[in-house]
């Protein structure tokens, strides 16, 4: 049993929870995630891990309530436990020798794993530029956390009731047509967004890493289910990932295989609203 | 035993099933086991021969003689106790080995008429015993201060662990999922192999004193190494072959495609077949399993009882070269899963939103053998067709996963990915030892727990001499 020791909630359908983990807390870096399941009848869900106290030997999660699972989870209070948890899995994120100025690209509740990120490269000493979108201002999550540990942050709503009124691609794109000069662009957010970050950078040829969340069952390599193509050959996100070269990332057919259990999960979901 | 006691008819007394109707509907166990008399009767059907070939077929070398006389006595806990001599699992082994090329292939009743039922037999005295919550008089020896390591809870590092355990180690499985079994919990479904069985053989392993700590995979969490500087005096790995292989044909990205090994942990490990559980399993009215080994069968039987209508096995050779168990594809065939052998996927076609709605295959004939000494099989020219189907289950093979082999410095592998062991199942690296699938690839419930077998032997004599 892995014990919650703090529970908050971020905004509306995002919520932040600290488990004690002290393994897991010890070995975690960015980009890593982990797989945790709720209680005997719960499903496997992988989730990359937001943020992690190698002394305090807790690991942070944040996530979106948006099927029974998360639910569910997001009605724990701390001092309460869930049954398994493990990891870290995957590759930890890598960034190519010399790097000295990143930008971090968060969308949502993708900016739960886009933190982390900031966090580690500015204790590195890397300079780093953030650019988080939001749907509006009441779902804004982690601002402070990100201004912390950003040289400049651009924060951005869809409809403008927060900061600049655009997508992250624009605040991107405006940057760059501004001679801002990356060596990396990372991005974390809904599978639209991170493809069309891709095909922002894409002419300006700077490498760009996305993170990715496919539909998952074990995340030691044995189920498949996370197999993505990337340049053209098949890759596993659990073991290969979750990052990739955005670039060479098929983001139509990622998009596709993650409906896959779509109308099953949303049946249970109504399902069980309905009765609790 | 009087030669006039003996039974000498030429066929095995008959498993009792489950009617095929039924239970391709449901994930209740085909087979219900003998009850007393018969397996009383099947008992004396055995010669008590002198050569004891059947023991020396057995992976794991139980006294089958010695077990065999016991039940034609009535016995049966004695019997008991004689197989949990050397068979830690022997409620899983009799239920899935493979008998027929192991034990019983070299029965000496097999030459004239059918094998002394060996596998039946060890089935219903590890059934017996289990029913009446006996659990065997373990002779286990006094704890001798030395740790081991076993990671991987399959078939490998449950032998291994009770081996050792009995020799009196302390011994901790570090297991990846939430649950130790491997296979048997995530791959052989529940109507060959019951998980509460599994789980009561696993209870008698920890009643010895096994440690299990479910949720860690080794080489993410803790180093191989990392374990030796903790305190183990050697680690055992029997991580096993997980690693699903896909054929590369274009299509298999589309949805309704999966791995043999996704769709059966999602339906046995993640029990995606009880509605009271949260694990979503895909839907399908027509199902294409490809391969034609044990987990094709497997996957096809459990399509039928998902709901599906149609559940084709799409394999490219004929059926005498399939290496299914005989009975699995004859039960697959009673229950209804159409065979369409000689016959090799080119293509997984879809529709406009990407799903799966069809198989475009080529048939095949036999020409000259290949190097596996099976005829190999030849395209037909012009013998494209699709089969109308909404799921695609690759059942083609797997591979040893990387995990360990990738972060653990001075550990060999081979080209395949598989681990380099010597005779004694030492690896290439000091103290650590290895068996099972992640050495073989993937193979047999029963020779992994050989492996795990042969290994505990050589732990015990390299930690042994240095005490």
């Amino acid at each position: 049993m892995f014990q919650i020791v703090e529970r908050k909630q971020l905004n509306e359908a995002v919520v932040m929870v600290k488990i004690h983990a002290p393994l897991i807390a010890k070995k975690v870096m960015p980009g890593q995630f982990i797989i945790f399941r709720l209680d005997e009848f719960g499903e496997r869900v992988p989730l990359t891990v937001a943020d992690y106290d190698r002394e305090g030997g807790t690991i942070t999660l944040i996530f979106q309530i948006v099927g029974n699972t998360t639910r569910q989870f997001s009605q724990l209070k701390a001092g309460d436990s869930i049954l398994d948890l493990v990891g870290p899995l995957g590759v930890p994120t890598k960034l190519p020798e010399g790097t000295k100025s990143v930008c971090v690209i968060g969308g949502g509740v993708g900016c739960a794993i886009a933190y982390p990120q900031a966090k580690h490269l500015h204790e590195l000493g890397i300079q780093v530029d953030t650019i988080v979108g939001f749907r509006n201002k009441d779902i804004v999550i982690l601002e402070e956390e990100f201004r912390a540990c950003s040289d400049n942050l651009i924060l951005c709503t869809d409809d403008g009731s927060y900061g600049m009124h655009g997508f992250v691609t624009n605040a991107l794109q405006e940057q760059l047509e501004q001679g801002k000069k990356y060596d990396v662009v990372i991005a974390i957010g809904p599978v639209p967004m991170m493809k069309f970050v891709c095909k922002t950078t894409e002419p300006y040829q700077i490498q760009t890493i996305v993170s990715l969340n496919p539909v998952m069952v074990d995340g030691t390599g044995m189920c498949g289910g996370c197999r993505v193509t990337v340049g053209g050959k098949i890759r596993y996100a659990c073991v290969d990932g979750p990052d990739f070269d955005g670039h060479q990332v098929d983001f139509d057919e990622l998009m596709r295989r993650n409906g896959t259990y779509r109308e099953q999960e949303s049946h249970v979901c109504n399902l069980k609203k309905g009765v609790r | 035993m009087m030669a006039g006691c003996f039974n000498m008819a030429t066929e095995k007394v008959p498993m009792p099933e489950r009617d095929p109707k039924t239970r391709a509907r449901c994930f209740e166990e085909v087979a219900t086991g003998y009850t007393v008399e018969q397996a009383k009767e099947e008992a004396t059907r055995c010669l008590h021969c002198k050569a004891k070939p059947c023991v020396s077929g057995c992976p794991v070398g139980v006294e089958i003689p010695a077990f065999i006389s016991a039940v034609a006595q009535g016995d049966f806990l004695s019997a008991y106790d004689v197989i949990r001599n050397t068979n830690s699992l022997p409620a899983i082994c009799g239920r899935v080995c493979p008998q027929e090329s192991q034990c019983e292939g070299k029965c000496v009743r097999g030459k004239k008429g059918e094998p002394v039922g060996i596998g039946r037999l060890e089935r219903f005295v590890a059934d017996y015993a289990r029913e009446n919550g006996y659990g065997g008089k373990t002779e286990k020896a006094p704890s001798n201060g030395l740790k081991v390591a076993v990671v991987g809870g399959g078939p490998a590092g449950l032998t291994c662990a009770g081996d050792l355990a009995r020799m009196g180690y302390q011994v901790t499985i570090f297991e990846a999922f939430q649950v130790a079994g491997g296979v048997l919990m995530y791959g052989i479904p529940e109507f060959r192999l019951p998980k509460e069985i599994v789980q009561q053989e696993i209870q008698t392993l920890k009643d010895m004193g096994v440690e299990i700590q479910p949720n860690m995979v080794i080489g993410k969490i803790l180093s191989v190494d990392e374990l030796m500087e903790s305190g183990y005096d050697a680690v055992f790995i029997g991580s096993g072959a997980g690693l699903p292989r896909f054929m590369n044909i274009p299509g298999e990205a589309l949805v309704g495609v999966c791995s043999a090994n996704e769709y059966l942990t999602r339906i046995n490990l993640m029990h995606g077949y009880d509605e009271n559980y949260a694990t979503p399993v895909i839907q399908s009215k027509a199902v294409a399993v490809v391969g034609g080994g044990n987990v094709a069968m497997d996957a096809a039987r459990s399509a039928l009882r998902m709901g599906a209508e149609h559940v084709y096995i799409v394999y490219r050779r004929s059926e005498a070269e399939m290496p299914a168990r005989l009975e699995e594809v004859h039960h697959a065939k009673e229950e209804g899963v159409e065979f369409q052998n000689l016959c090799n996927p080119v293509e997984v076609l879809g529709d406009e939103n990407g799903r799966v709605n069809g198989l475009k295959c080529v048939r095949m004939e036999l020409g000259e053998p290949d190097e596996s000494g099976r005829r190999r099989p030849v395209v037909i020219p012009n013998s494209e067709f699709v089969l109308e189907v909404d799921t695609v289950i690759m059942a083609i093979g797997t591979s040893p996963n990387p995990l360990i082999s990738s972060t653990t410095d001075g550990l060999d592998t081979n080209k395949w990915g598989c681990l380099v062991v010597s005779e004694d199942m030492a690896t290439t690296k000091a103290k650590v030892y290895a068996g099972g699938d992640a050495v073989t690839g993937a193979a047999t419930v029963i020779l992994a727990m050989g492996a795990g077998k042969t290994a505990a032997a050589s732990i015990d004599e390299v930690l042994r001499g240095e005490k």
